[in-house]
């Protein structure tokens, strides 16, 4: 293992870099997710109710939260990379400040998304 | 006048001259992304209180078709391309790296189409 795991300080724009792997790792199986549904969707009404079940279920929405978070999160940070891909924001202060404010966005859009789907009966 | 002897010019054959166009690619499957993974939150909360009838419906619906077509297909792509870079940085054996890598594009590949056909089909009134 590479030494600079052991001795370095963990900082915010360290963490921002891991999550964005690991959230992108997991949004692959929310792809598949979403493949899922469409196959079920194809496959008729019973199905389809097997579908919903699953991911009705509390196990389901546990996983969906996550899939939400992990959601939002990649796609906050991925325009904060998009930015720096065009130069901008990559001095210390910057990286650190927006690593902070894709953490509001994060928590922010998801718990939005969450109370809409509250209110509109989607739960 | 080059520094280079010709053994490092016959190793070291430069770059392969089309890295630019891959990394462009990749940004802009990531900046259509922004938009159709909002409609597609937004999309997911609807179908969660709709059921199978009032799902097909929706999907027969041809802006609903087209975008769902849409970030199925640019999605499946940046999920190849995403999962790529991780296989090439972290598994080091050529033959485990080239596995890893070919299940990365098989799997992608037919989830991705298996999902847009299926779109299609109920969308197109087969469903």
């Amino acid at each position: 293992m590479s030494p600079h795991l052991q001795i370095w300080r963990w900082h915010v724009t360290m963490a921002t870099s891991i999550l964005h792997r690991v959230t992108g790792c997991g949004l692959y199986l929310g792809g598949l997710i979403v493949a899922a549904w469409a196959i079920s969707l194809a496959a008729g009404p019973e199905a389809y109710a097997t579908f919903k079940a699953l991911l009705g279920s509390p196990l389901g929405k546990v996983v969906m939260f996550g899939m939400s978070l992990s959601l939002f999160y990649h796609l906050g940070n991925g325009i904060r990379h998009l930015v720096w891909d065009f130069g901008h924001g990559l001095d210390i202060k910057s990286a650190n400040a927006s690593a902070w404010t894709v953490f509001g966005f994060t928590v922010a859009a998801t718990l939005a998304t969450w109370a809409i789907a509250f209110q509109i009966g989607a739960l | 006048m080059s520094y280079r002897t010709p053994l490092s010019t016959a190793r070291g054959l430069g770059s392969a001259k089309h890295g630019v166009g891959h990394w462009i690619s990749e940004r802009v499957a990531a900046v259509a992304l922004v938009p159709l993974v909002i409609w597609g939150a937004y999309s997911t909360i609807l179908l969660a209180r709709m059921d199978y009838y009032e799902a097909v419906e929706w999907i027969r619906s041809p802006v609903n078709a087209t975008l769902m077509v849409l970030s199925i297909g640019i999605g499946f792509m940046h999920m190849q391309s995403g999962l790529r870079v991780v296989i090439e940085d972290y598994v080091y054996s050529h033959l485990n790296k080239a596995a890893c890598l070919l299940a990365n594009l098989f799997v992608s590949g037919l989830a991705g189409a298996l999902a847009i056909m299926s779109i299609l089909k109920v969308a197109l009134g087969g469903g």
